[in-house]
This record gives structure tokens, sequence and C-alpha cells, in this order.
């Protein structure tokens, strides 16, 4: 369920990743549903899979299952770059082995965590449907990609907490892992900065900066400023700081669909 | 012996935070990692209050002041930090702690604004372990404010009953999570540090429950800080 949900909702805000992942839904749904289910009942299933989708709170499931897919993303970029010769430079190794072994701490956490309900690892297109064909031949394209997951991952662990407010533990769980991105998050934009000699990419999300734009807009795009109601670039204490600084102050949520809408071209094929 | 933010521009006896520091983390991880009895001897200690005693209050209003009470105390170091920057601090050291500065005291105003009458006092920090004049105690301190920031915020979520303040919480934790890889990697470039230390074998950040965390910066507050009140 939690597969097709996901392969639902990426074909539902992606056209373009609809078409690509067509075939193997279909496939996979067959695989699943045919072996299972009589065929009369297909049509009834597909639907309930369909309408529930887009549920209005997914379920602990739902959410450990899309956490794990986006750490099986990180994990294997991460795994395959670190293991090519001469690709990531000498002085940023230590710091993309600390990710990765990071990454391989999380998926291992989610699978544990989910047991039997445990989605298997996609296979991945790092290029992107193409549109970062250098994804493993650049490492200015390797670290852009690697900022995008990173703060892609800080928004979607974000954006889940208040649908674990009723599971204390997990939620938990879910922000110690939230910050851990931050943290790798921070440091790959910091070098990017360094590399771009481009002093406004920093540690923290100035406005919306950062590539692919999709990774820093949104329902609540990075550069918002107004929370609960109270919009922090109008506060009477904060003197002189500018706007800029203001964004900067606050990470904003991506929704599960947003997530997946962006996520969805570097899923090649769901796992079976 | 007791100075107040005015006074913390005169250059202290050298009294290490790191040192300070590594005796709060040991004593943190000793706390998390003890039986309740540790948690409850800290609660009783708060419960010996005086009239100055500010209590942070209870439910979602007392995990606010919480964290409105960390943001000033953030606000108040990085104000007085580039207030007397420390000698030969680097262009990128002064855009970068600059920036956390009006972070924090963005922090800071929204939650004073937000809580309203609710708020607590400003209270008054202690800095006198901290060597301004000195980049290895400021860069430690600084460390030492983030991750405790980062661990205060991540064992509150739980607490907290309100979506609405959860994502705020959420919105500002990465930040300083953000902040707190910044200043490892400042104090030590391209290594392991912007992500270790804090972070346990399943590859979990710190959450540390309030009691922990008011225990670990009270010596750097002058006022007593009670929390004998909010959700555990």
């Amino acid at each position: 369920m939690n597969i097709f949900r996901i392969l639902d909702s990426i074909q539902q805000v992606d056209g373009d990743a609809a078409g690509r992942l067509a075939h193997s839904t279909r496939r996979m749904f067959m695989n699943r549903v045919g072996s299972t289910l009589a065929s009369a009942a297909v049509p009834t299933v597909f639907a309930s899979i369909v309408n529930k989708a887009y549920a209005a709170t997914p379920s602990v499931t739902d959410i450990l299952n899309f956490a794990l897919t986006l750490e099986y993303l990180e994990e294997t970029f991460y795994f395959q770059a670190n293991r090519m010769t001469n690709f990531i430079p000498a002085e940023y190794t230590l710091v993309f082995h600390q990710i990765e072994r990071h990454e391989t701490q999380h998926v291992t956490f989610l699978k544990s965590a989910l047991g039997a309900a445990a989605v298997d690892r996609p296979q991945f297109d790092f290029t992107y449907g193409g549109a970062f064909p250098d994804a493993w031949t650049n490492f200015m394209t390797f670290i852009t990609i690697s900022a995008a997951l990173e703060d892609t991952g800080v928004r979607a662990y974000k954006g889940q907490a208040g649908n674990l407010i009723g599971s204390p533990q997990i939620l938990e769980y879910a922000l110690q892992v939230h910050s851990v991105e931050a943290r790798h998050a921070s440091l790959v934009r910091r070098i990017i900065g360094k590399l771009k000699n481009d002093p406004m990419m920093k540690g923290w999300i100035t406005q919306d900066k950062g590539f692919p734009p999709a990774v820093y807009k949104g329902a609540t795009p990075e550069s918002n400023t107004v929370h609960g109601g109270l919009d922090a670039a109008t506060l009477s204490g904060i003197g002189s700081i500018s706007r800029d600084n203001v964004t900067e102050a606050f990470d904003e949520p991506l929704t599960m669909e947003e997530v997946l809408a962006i996520a969805g071209p570097f899923i090649k094929k769901m796992g079976m | 012996m007791n100075k107040t933010l005015t006074q913390i521009s005169e250059p202290s006896d050298g009294a290490m935070l790191s040192k300070v520091g590594r005796r709060y983390f040991l004593r943190s991880a000793g706390v998390a990692a003890a039986t309740g009895a540790f948690i409850l001897g800290a609660c009783t200690e708060q419960d010996l209050v005086t009239d100055d005693t500010v209590n942070l209050g209870s439910g979602d209003i007392g995990i606010l002041n919480y964290a409105y009470a960390l943001e000033q105390l953030e606000a108040a170091f990085y104000t007085q930090v580039m207030a007397t920057p420390y000698l030969n601090m680097t262009d990128m050291e002064k855009w970068i702690l600059t920036d956390i500065r009006d972070h924090e005291i963005v922090h800071r105003e929204f939650f004073k604004t937000a809580l309203g009458s609710a708020a607590i006092k400003g209270l008054t920090p202690n800095f006198s372990a901290i060597d301004f004049a000195d980049r290895r105690s400021v860069l430690g301190a600084a460390k030492l404010f983030e991750d405790t920031g980062v661990a205060a915020y991540n064992g509150a979520g739980k607490l907290i009953k309100s979506v609405d303040y959860l994502l705020i919480a959420g919105k500002i934790v990465s930040v300083e999570a953000r902040h707190a890889s910044a200043i490892a990697d400042l104090i030590n470039p391209n290594a392991l540090e912007f992500a270790s230390g804090q972070i346990d074998e399943m590859g979990l950040e710190h959450a540390y429950s309030p009691s922990v965390i008011l225990s670990g910066v009270q010596p750097f507050v002058m006022d007593k800080i009670s929390g004998k009140d909010l959700p555990r």
C-alpha cells in the first residue's frame, strides 16, 4: 500500500514522472495485487488506493516509509560517490563519508522501526531524468544535488512533524534525524559557497537561495517570514536586522506531495 | 564575582569555557543515561525557589518560555561576541557570527512578541566563564550553546500540544543545527565535527529533557530559572 501511495502521489503531482513511472507501476501493481487477489476485486482495490493517497493525515507507517525512501536516495547517492576514485576532492572526503554514515544509520533505523512494512530500496537515476547529465563526472553538479537532497530532507521531516504529534516517540526520532540533515545541509551549502566564491550561499537559506528552485519554494517557501500568524520581519525589537537575515532564521516545511514531486525524477523504479 | 552583561567586556580571568563545557556535557550525559532519580533530584533543587526565581510556566506557554529563555541566552552571547570581537577574527568568522547573532535576536524577539504578557522577564546572563578575547573560548562556547539548543528543541518537541507551535519549533531547530554545524566547522574545518559528538550510533542527534538542559545552562544565567511546571 505504501509503495502505491508514494507512486500515486508522484504521478498526481508530476506529469513527467507519471509517464516514466506508469510502466513500472502497472507491472508492480499487477504483481502485487494479481498474486493475492482475485481479478474481479482489482478495480475496487485500485480505487481505494488512489483515494487513500490523499487522505488528510498519512499514517505513521506511511510517514516512515516516505522517510525511508528519502534516506535510501541519500545513502545510495553518497555510497556511489564515496567509492569513485578522484571524484570527491581530498579535503572533503571525510565530510561525505560522515554524511553517508549517517544516512546508512537512518536507513537501518527506519527499516528496523518498520519491520516487514518497510519499502524496498528503489532504483535511482541521479541524472534526474537527464537534467544533471554530469552528476558523476562534475563535482560541482554532485555537490549541488547533495545540497538539494539535504535541504529537501530537512524540509520533508519538518513537514511531517505535525502529523506525528500523536506518536511522541516517533516524533522525537524524526526530530533527531531532522537536525542531523540540517547539519549536513549547512556544511554542504557552505562548501558550495566557497567553491563558487559566492558569499550569499551560506549554511542557512537566504530568501529561497538554492538549486533547483523547487527545493526552496513550495506552498510555504523558504523566503516566508510569517510563522503562526506573526510576521518576524516586522517585529519591533529586531532593529535594523535585514529581511534576508529574518528569512534565514526560520527553515520552512515541504508537504509530502511537494517532496515527492522533487524526489520523483530521482526514482527510476520503486523497489519490489 | 557576578558580572552583568555590561561588565562582560572586561577580559575575564581566562576560566576556560571548554572545561565548563566538558563538565556540563559529561553531567548531561550522565543524567540522561541515569534513572529518573537524578532528574527528580534536579527538580527538587529547583523547587527551593526564592521570590526572584523565574518560573517558565506550564503547558505550551511554558515550553515557549523555555525556548525564549534559551534564545535570550544565545542572543546575548553573540551580541557580546560581536561587540568585543576576539583577536584576529577573520572576515568569514565575522559574517557567520554576525548572521547567527541576528538570527538569535530574531528568535528572541519572535518568542517575546508571541508570548506577550505571558513572557518571562529579560534574563541577566552570566558569561564569566567565557573569555571573549579568546577565539577558542568563544567558539567553544558558541558550539556548546548551539548543540544545547538543538538538543533542547529536539527534546521539547514531543512536549508541545499545538501543531502550530510544534511547526515553529521545527522551523527554528534546524537553523540552530545549521549554526552548530558551521561553528564546529570553524573550529575544525572539513573534519567530522560538523556532525559528530552530538549524534548517536543510530544517526540520531541528542534530545534532552528541559530539566537536563536547564541544569546545564543555569551556570550561564544570573537569575534562577525554574522549569518545575513544564510538561514532562
